[in-house]
């Protein structure tokens, strides 16, 4: 059951001119498309927010009108110019300006010095650009010093020198890609006043989030993109955070497994209070405390960003400075290391395969023995007993359905499917008690998807506890027994994927409608 | 225009330091002169009349100037991201430049031949790293195993036969002109010979700036003062330095990263060169097989030492510069009364380190400063073999105690290819 | 299509690539300089004697040494640079302690060896353990290492040397006959001999290869070298990885000055072979860090060297010209392997498309290309499998 479908927002006549019109923009790589007919209008004098989901086409969409990349199909106008963009410089000379979310910026120089940087012919970078500089920072309010160090600066301060970089180059549309990523609420709210004052000034914001509750309270029209698509434009007034959420994911949810539950009483993983300090700002894992039982899979949803790869790392044993619990089947590992905790029972399946999981340019049966090196069947007596590893490579490569000619093809000559499937097949053979799986199934092909979750049920059934991190619903509900939301470093929601509905995930993930200083429990008091 | 917006709130830091001044002209004086009040005390309490003799100091700058030249070279690659350990190799095919082109053309085309027999090796180091991708450190060893091979062939090719000349040194080269001012060198040694507590030594300075001067050493401190201006002073020198620093963010803002470098390492090159040529020109007459005895590296520790900036590159390489004369004029007494210094200093700043709150290094070097005053007091003479040993070890320290407040340009040694920018 | 003949053709078309090039490279330096090509290149290629192919041999198990110990190095991604200040520092020692002969005959020749070994290992280890933990660039320290280890051991040197006995050398004292290496005999008429230290240093080349790939210790390095990540992840402590890679690189460095000291000269003087450091290098990377590949880089080294030596008398060329060769492969090399590299990787694709013909995979899912990824490494678009490590792939 969904609520009434918000009203479509129609442009009032008499509004301010048109600053960016994106037409029918299509993007093709290969095996995926990116965006697919993508209209939006951006007028001159107001804040514009995309929002939409991972992998849900937003950013190839600003690459686009940045120039970074060509469109394929479609047209671009801005000022109600028609213009092709070839690379960054050409957005700049029409005015177009991007503030990144990971920051161009070098540490060592000062705000001066990275602001005039390959713009030096415009005012020099002596003291006249120190001037233009200075009234840039008082006339929008960002409070810019041109001669401070960068690297001595707060995240958003360094985001302000962004956008002044932008603005000193002379852009009347300024893009911000997941701006509030990185800040803390505080920071968050100067951001607004100042983009606030830009849009007094004439300029036009476009914004790309996912953080709902923001969007709501700062922009002035919202475009929600789904799989490299337009859905809708609407404005705040007209729709509710909730509606918003159903728009970005979809009414239609898959539905839960409907296997018998395997969820036994004996937690073999425990962790209690974990918490992981960051230099300056909001800690990346704040106050983590949950169980895991035999038989069990916890699926952990949230937007990327949020402290999921650092609560994997902090339970792995591979981030200093983690404080909290840590118990594994009745052990205390908080002291133990990453090759003790593997030794303990727990495998290991990372998220970003070629970083972490795979020696690419070494033979699959030495793959098979990375991160198993001081166990059977790989090690004997401190030699590496290359027989039995291979012999042990080939049966994975039988059970899984590995795709290669053989155990010595290089890691690097499978497709991503296929060295997955060795992944899982190898941590399975440790035979654990505590799978650890970082978006088991990215950039995996359907087929291969279905096996590692079928290989997942199994373990499952046969008494593993899973802790899956995941950012695909589909595989959230399917495989989970339990499902929590991690939000800026918190639990704040704890669901039952028999009967959660896209909206309650939709809203815990990108806080809408919810607290962000308080962590939310359950929040199943909605109807079903 | 609307009147400013809502209160901005501090960051959260601490408030942002302003940068230090790079060759801030008051920082260089202050640090001459108490370095020279401080060998002026040393040598009034221990007697060793040569710490601060014309002499000494004449032959200082000699030696400082090389160290400085190839240090000045390693500056400007590492400043643009290439680390350049063949600096060596770039010194001595300099020193055969200054050889060659000294003896058939002349003084001044000496010093062109050394820069461009320097630019050379720079060519061979900035096509492996730049174009070719190479790792800067192979790329360095083979610049120096080839420059070492080449110069020896190139040696017993153009000078056997020739007066004076053989397979392992040159005829003898002109060299370029100096400047005495008779007078004035006169009446300075009056003084400087009376002894009185830094005046004299104040004298002896002096005599030595206006005493058989080589227009090298003009063109040398030129050269430092250029290379600060160029590189903080204009778009050139700002654009060569981000490449240093974040070069995908120069990249994005569209400059050409490897160019920069390129043009970078080919000057460094040429510095490199240079140093060569005045080894072979000024601090002896002719080109001679071993002549650089490891200065290229020399001069690299002497970046590290001054943090890759001008101003304490000179620094650095005055203090290698004059321990190197030291050692070689009475060697053992002035290196000895050294250690004096060296301890009181030791013990000062440990002291200083463990009221700070450091007590593990703070103490490790008032141990040590307790070790080299026990040193001072046991022994009368410093080996020759140590002070040798100096600037390395000197190296050694700095990197080991201060490699945290050290900053080597962000993206030193990244390999770096076109399109890595967002 | 037989993968190991691939696979081995493709390793031996780098480094004869690689030579290639160089070759033409000096000559065209020859031609420059306007020295007689053919002249060099017939007089350097012909067959060696059998006196100097005792020299190659010799000087090539000196080499060989030195390349390993630098491989080792290599494997971890590690620069030692400092291969001529430890086998400095650890010959000196070898020598005082075989000359003091605590111990009888072979038993002292032993100890020599071990000392030197420790030694060498020690002053590597003190690059190491700034590395690991002031972060100080091991290339940088151990170049300073090396100056202050030709100081110290010339100090030590003047400390403790006797006068050789009818001339104005000093040395250390000279090793027993008991503890000398035994030779091992060439040929007969005239006789000639090989260093004996060849045994030993065949028997470490041996080790070299068992120890990084047939034990756990060897596959964590190798690993590590390949992927400090996935290292990482896999639970490899990789500090401790650092510091035991450069001790064992110093160990085995320490070995570099003793065949000659335990063959030849029975002492350490103040005439002392230096700068093999650099060729080491050069060797390694040649040899791509594989015992044997050294090992024929070690000989190509020594031939170079070795047929040069008339170039002077015979043609008045000077023989430095091959030290333009030597520094050139070490170019020519990295080049060519990364060339070869790619094509390799390109024919091991299509090899495995072709493979799995009829089993093709459906079209993947698109990877997350969320801007919040943590991962700013490239991940690469499912595309085609295995994509080349480009940075900055976007979607």
């Amino acid at each position: 059951m969904s609520s009434p479908a918000p009203a479509q927002a129609t442009p009032p006549a008499g509004e301010a001119p048109l600053a960016v019109r994106l037409r029918g923009i299509g993007k093709r790589f290969p095996g995926v498309i990116a965006n697919d007919d993508i209209d939006i209008d951006v007028r001159r004098g107001t804040i514009h927010a995309i929002v939409g989901e991972n992998g849900s086409g937003k950013s190839t969409l600003m690459k686009i009108l940045y120039g970074v990349q060509a469109p394929d199909s479609g047209t671009i106008e801005i000022g109600g110019e028609q213009v092709s963009l070839g690379s960054p410089a050409d957005a700049i000379k029409h005015g177009v300006g991007m503030v990144f979310q990971h920051f161009m910026l070098a540490d060592n120089l000062t705000v001066l010095e990275n602001v005039v940087l390959g713009a030096e012919k415009m005012h020099g970078i002596g003291s006249a650009a120190r001037t233009e500089i200075k009234r840039i920072s008082e006339a929008y309010g960002l409070g810019i010093e041109p001669d401070h160090l960068v690297e001595t600066l707060g995240v958003g301060a360094r985001q302000r020198v962004e956008i002044l970089k932008v603005l000193y180059r002379g852009a009347r549309v300024i893009i911000l890609d997941e701006p509030t990523a990185v800040l803390v609420p505080q920071e968050v709210d100067e951001l607004f006043d100042n983009l606030r004052e830009l849009k007094a000034e004439g300029f036009a914001v476009i914004f790309i989030s996912h953080k709902l509750d923001e969007v709501l309270s700062v922009a002035d029209e919202i475009t929600v993109i789904r799989r490299g698509t337009t859905v809708r434009t609407v404005t705040p007034e007209g729709v509710t955070a909730r509606q918003l959420a159903e728009l970005m994911v979809g009414s239609e949810l898959p539905s839960p497994s409907s296997e018998v539950s395997t969820v036994t009483d004996k937690v073999l993983l425990h962790v209690a209070h974990l918490t992981l300090p960051s230099p300056g700002g909001r800690p990346l894992l704040d106050d983590i405390s949950f169980d895991i039982h035999k038989g069990e899979v916890l699926g952990i949803a949230g937007v990327e960003g949020n402290g999921q790869a650092e609560l994997v790392e902090a339970i792995m044993g591979m981030r200093r400075g983690a404080s909290g619990d840590i118990v594994l089947n009745g052990r205390d590992l908080s002291s133990t290391s990453t090759r003790g905790r593997r030794e303990g029972g727990i495998g290991y399946i990372p998220e970003d395969r070629h970083r972490h999981g795979l020696l690419l340019d070494a033979p699959l049966w030495e793959n098979r023995v990375l991160g198993h090196q001081t166990r059977p069947p790989s090690e004997r007596h401190g030699l590496i007993d290359k027989r039995a590893a291979r012999a042990d490579t080939q049966r994975i490569i039988e059970e899984y359905d590995v795709r290669t000619p053989g155990c010595d093809t290089l890691a690097r000559a499978l497709s991503g499917g296929n060295q997955q499937k060795l992944i899982v097949g190898r941590e399975m053979a440790g035979a654990p008690i505590l799978l650890v799986a970082g978006h088991p199934t990215r950039g995996v092909d359907v087929g291969a998807q279905g096996a590692i979750w079928s290989h997942i049920k199994k373990a499952r059934r046969e008494g593993l506890a899973v802790l899956l991190i995941s950012a695909d619903l589909d595989e959230l509900i399917g495989l989970s027994d339990r499902i929590e939301v991690i939000l800026r470093g918190r639990l704040v929601g704890s669901f039952d994927p028999s009967n959660v509905t896209p909206q309650q995930l939709g809203s815990a993930m990108t806080g809408a409608g919810d607290d962000p200083s308080t962590p939310s429990t359950t929040t199943s008091g909605e109807t079903a | 225009m609307s009147d400013k917006a809502g209160v901005i709130v501090p960051d959260a830091k601490a408030p942002a330091k302003k940068p230090r001044r790079k060759l801030g002209l008051w920082w260089v004086a202050i640090a001459l002169v108490s370095a020279l009040l401080l060998l002026s005390v040393l040598r009034i309490v221990t007697g060793a009349g040569d710490l601060t003799s014309s002499g000494t100091i004449a032959g200082t700058l000699i030696a400082t100037m090389p160290i400085m030249l190839a240090g000045l070279g390693g500056l400007w690659s590492e400043r643009a991201g290439v680390v350049n350990i063949g600096l060596e190799g770039m010194m001595i095919l300099g020193t055969w430049g200054a050889g060659y082109f000294g003896y058939h053309y002349g003084a001044w085309a000496a010093v062109i031949g050394a820069i461009l027999m320097g630019m050379l090796g720079g060519l061979i180091h900035a096509t492996a790293t730049v174009i070719f991708g190479i790792d800067h450190i192979i790329s360095g060893v083979a610049v120096n195993i080839i420059a070492l091979g080449a110069v020896q062939y190139l040696a017993s090719l153009t000078f056997v036969g020739l007066p004076g000349g053989g397979q392992t040194q040159s005829p003898k080269i002109p060299d370029v002109p100096t400047i005495t001012i008779g007078p004035l060198s006169d009446g300075l040694k009056d003084i400087e010979d009376k002894g009185t507590f830094f005046v004299s030594d104040l004298a002896s300075v002096l005599r030595a700036l206006v005493t058989n001067l080589s227009s090298l050493v003009l063109i040398s401190l030129l050269l430092l003062v250029v290379t600060y201006y160029v590189l903080w002073r204009t778009s050139f020198g700002l654009r060569l330095r981000s490449v240093g620093e974040s070069p995908s963010a120069a990249e994005s803002l569209g400059v050409k990263v490897l160019r920069y470098k390129f043009a970078a390492v080919l000057i460094s090159g040429g510095l490199a060169g240079l140093a060569g040529g005045f080894l072979a020109m000024v601090a002896s007459s002719n080109y001679r097989d071993g002549q650089t005895g490891g200065r290229g590296y020399i001069g690299l520790a002497a970046m590290i030492f001054g943090n890759w900036r001008p101003g304490g590159l000179l620094g650095g390489s005055a203090l290698f510069g004059y321990t190197e004369t030291l050692g070689l004029r009475q060697g053992g007494t002035s290196v000895h009364a050294l250690l004096l210094a060296i301890a009181v200093l030791a013990l000062a700043f440990g002291i200083w380190q463990v009221r700070k709150g450091e007590a593990v290094a703070g103490s490790v070097i008032v141990g040590l400063g307790a070790l080299v005053a026990a040193l001072y007091f046991s022994i009368d003479e410093v080996p020759s073999d140590f002070t040798r040993m100096t600037p390395y070890i000197i190296t050694l320290l700095v990197l080991a105690f201060a490699s945290q407040r050290l900053r080597m340009p962000a993206a030193d040694g990244q390999i770096y290819r076109k399109g890595s920018a967002g | 299509m037989n993968s190991r003949v691939t696979r081995l053709a493709l390793g031996l078309a780098a480094p004869l690539l690689a030579l290639v090039a160089a070759f033409a490279i000096t000559s065209l330096v020859l031609i420059i300089a306007g020295d007689p090509v053919g002249g060099v290149w017939s007089t350097i290629l012909q067959v060696p004697a059998e006196r100097n192919m005792a020299n190659i041999i010799n000087n090539a198990t000196v080499l060989y040494l030195s390349g390993l110990a630098i491989a080792v190095g290599f494997k971890m991604n590690l620069f030692n640079i400092g291969v001529d200040g430890q086998y400095r520092v650890a010959a000196f020692t070898a020598a005082v302690v075989a000359g003091e002969a605590w111990l009888p005959g072979y038993l002292n020749t032993a100890l020599a060896i071990v000392c030197a070994m420790a030694v060498g290992a020690l002053w590597a280890g003190i690059a190491g353990v700034l590395r690991a933990t002031r972060g100080v660039s091991e290339v940088i320290s151990t170049i300073m290492l090396n100056f202050i280890a030709t100081g110290l051991v010339a100090y030590l040197l003047r400390k403790i040397a006797v006068r050789v006995p009818g001339s104005n050398e000093i040395g250390t004292k000279e090793i027993p006959e008991g503890s000398r290496i035994p030779s091992i005999p060439f040929s007969d008429n005239p006789a000639i001999s090989l260093y004996g230290f060849l045994v030993i240093a065949a028997f470490f080349g041996f080790l070299y290869w068992f120890v990084l790939n047939k034990t756990r210790f060897g596959f964590d390095l190798r690993a590590t070298g390949r992927s400090t990540t996935a290292a990482v992840a896999s639970g490899i402590d990789v500090t401790r990885m650092t510091v035991a890679a450069l001790l064992i690189s110093g160990a085995i460095a320490g070995l570099v000055g003793l065949p000659i000291l335990f063959g030849d000269a029975y002492k350490y003087g103040s005439t002392f072979q230096s700068g093999l450091g650099f060729a080491g290098i050069a060797i390694a990377l040649l040899g791509r860090n594989n015992p044997v590949g050294i090992a024929v880089g070690a000989l190509l080294f020594a031939f170079l060297d070795e047929q040069s030596n008339p170039l002077q008398i015979i043609i008045g060329v000077s023989p430095d010209i091959v030290a333009i060769t030597q520094g050139t492969i070490v170019l020519t090399v990295v080049i060519s392997y990364e060339v070869v590299r790619r094509y390799g990787v390109r024919l091991e694709q299509h090899h495995v498309g072709l493979a799995l013909e009829g089993q093709v995979d459906p079209p993947p899912v698109p990877p997350d290309r969320s801007p919040d990824s943590s991962t700013t490494d490239s991940t690469p678009t499912d595309g085609a499998p295995g994509d080349d490590k480009t940075k900055g792939v976007s979607t």
